[in-house]
């Protein structure tokens, strides 16, 4: 399995009966893929609704119905559609369990940066800033390094989505969660060694295995 | 009540320099036709309100791609390489917002709130040069309201009062936008004789609505 698809297969096992989920655009989108037939999740789209089901099909595209990826969705039976005030309130109000999101950098201290590399490329936070400020548990799911370079720094040195955010980020080498705010390595992923992880993350971080 | 005007009228609502906004996320909701319309008068110097920029040369990208716009407040503006390439050269200038914080900034234009406290953008960028406010022992930004001259929405149907429905997640920045504006136009796909909706169902009322052009 190539590292993505690892990824977001781990992430999936974090999803219990009845969240209430917000997937991030690129590789977070990828989990809905690995999510187990017996869990029953509710997906939440940025851009106006709740429900999202899947692609729609070819011949049953609905020019109206986009995911905030602008790829062409149906809903469920029972979703709803609401506008961006109510998107952002649900997202904001702490209405949602929660969201998978993408990253150029992360810290020891639970910041994370994805959405301005200056004198770069400056996309904009999107709705970002957002959920990482509302959603109860923030998930990063990103590669380990970009490049051979880490990911997970001592501190971000690109502008920030958000300050001690995080809760957990998912690799496809290991598990780390935030426990006190501190950064711990709590999962090792296939037949990575500590070694491994330890040559590939300059942040500090304590090693609480769980597996 | 009838608010119909042809959408060749929509010139006289232009000035240069003035802030306009165009809901939508992504071209969903766009007001594609009041867009190409725009495009056919020679307003300028425009700032634009919007979520995002779309593609270079589609539905609201189109006011970027033709140099309409000197300044912009959006969230996202990473699809479109034409703002990119504009930003990059200076010809716009770019305020990037994070989307909750837009729909909210709009929201209370409309309702006339001083602005909205929000825990968004906090440690970030976001919060440079804007007043934190402590209410109960937690820290929040003070995000003013976005005030807009000329508010252009996109609607599925509307009743000759202006009662707006949209369909599917083209709500999106329709509906905050609504309000926020001295003048809202909504370019709607059906126009329907008053009395034809059902007024328990209308998403946004004819209220915030000044103009609607069938198209």
């Amino acid at each position: 399995m190539v590292a993505k698809e690892i990824i977001a297969q781990r992430v999936a096992k974090e999803f219990k009966n009845g969240d209430f989920i917000n997937l991030g655009i690129g590789l977070p989108t990828l989990v809905a893929n690995y999510i187990p037939e017996e869990v029953k999740i509710v997906l939440h789209s940025e851009n106006g609704f709740a429900g999202l089901w899947d692609k729609a099909e070819e011949h049953n595209i609905d020019k109206d119905v986009i995911d905030a990826g602008g790829t062409h969705v149906k809903l469920q039976d029972g979703g709803v559609f609401f506008d961006s005030a109510t998107s952002f309130e649900i997202i904001r109000g702490g209405h949602i369990d929660i969201t998978v999101l993408g990253a150029l950098e992360v810290d020891s201290s639970g910041s994370l940066a994805s959405w301005n590399i200056p004198g770069k490329y400056v996309p904009g936070m999107g709705g970002s800033m957002d959920l990482v400020s509302g959603v109860k548990k923030v998930i990063v799911a990103m590669q380990h390094t970009a490049k051979g370079l880490p990911k997970i720094l001592e501190q971000c040195t690109l502008p920030l989505t958000g300050k001690s955010v995080i809760s957990m980020i998912i690799t496809e080498l290991g598990v780390f969660e935030y426990i006190n705010e501190k950064l711990h390595l709590t999962e090792l992923i296939g037949d990575t060694s500590l070694e491994q992880i330890k040559e590939l993350t300059p942040a500090t971080y304590t090693v609480a295995l769980r597996n | 009540m009838d608010k119909k005007i042809e959408i060749s009228e929509i010139g006289k609502f232009l000035t240069d320099g003035m802030t306009i906004s165009i809901g939508g996320f992504l071209g969903c909701g766009n007001a594609h036709n009041i867009i190409d319309e725009i495009l056919k008068t020679d307003v300028k110097d425009l700032t634009l309100v919007a979520t995002d920029t779309f593609f270079e040369g589609e539905g609201v990208g189109k006011l970027i791609t033709n140099r309409r716009v000197s300044k912009l407040m959006a969230s996202h503006i990473g699809t479109n390489k034409d703002t990119q390439q504009q930003v990059n050269d200076g010809f716009i200038e770019v305020e990037l917002v994070p989307q909750g914080t837009l729909a909210e900034r709009l929201r209370s234009a409309a309702a006339g709130l001083g602005g909205v406290l929000t825990r968004t953008g906090l440690g970030t960028l976001v919060q440079e040069g804007k007043d934190v406010v402590t209410v109960d022992g937690k820290e929040f930004i003070l995000e003013k309201p976005i005030h807009i001259d000329l508010a252009i929405l996109k609607a599925h149907k509307s009743d000759k009062a202006g009662n707006l429905l949209y369909k599917g997640a083209t709500r999106n920045f329709n509906v905050p936008m609504a309000g926020a504006a001295k003048i809202t136009i909504a370019e709607v796909e059906e126009i329907v004789e008053n009395g034809e909706l059902d007024p328990s169902f209308v998403h946004t009322p004819f209220v915030y609505i000044n103009h609607i052009i069938k198209a």
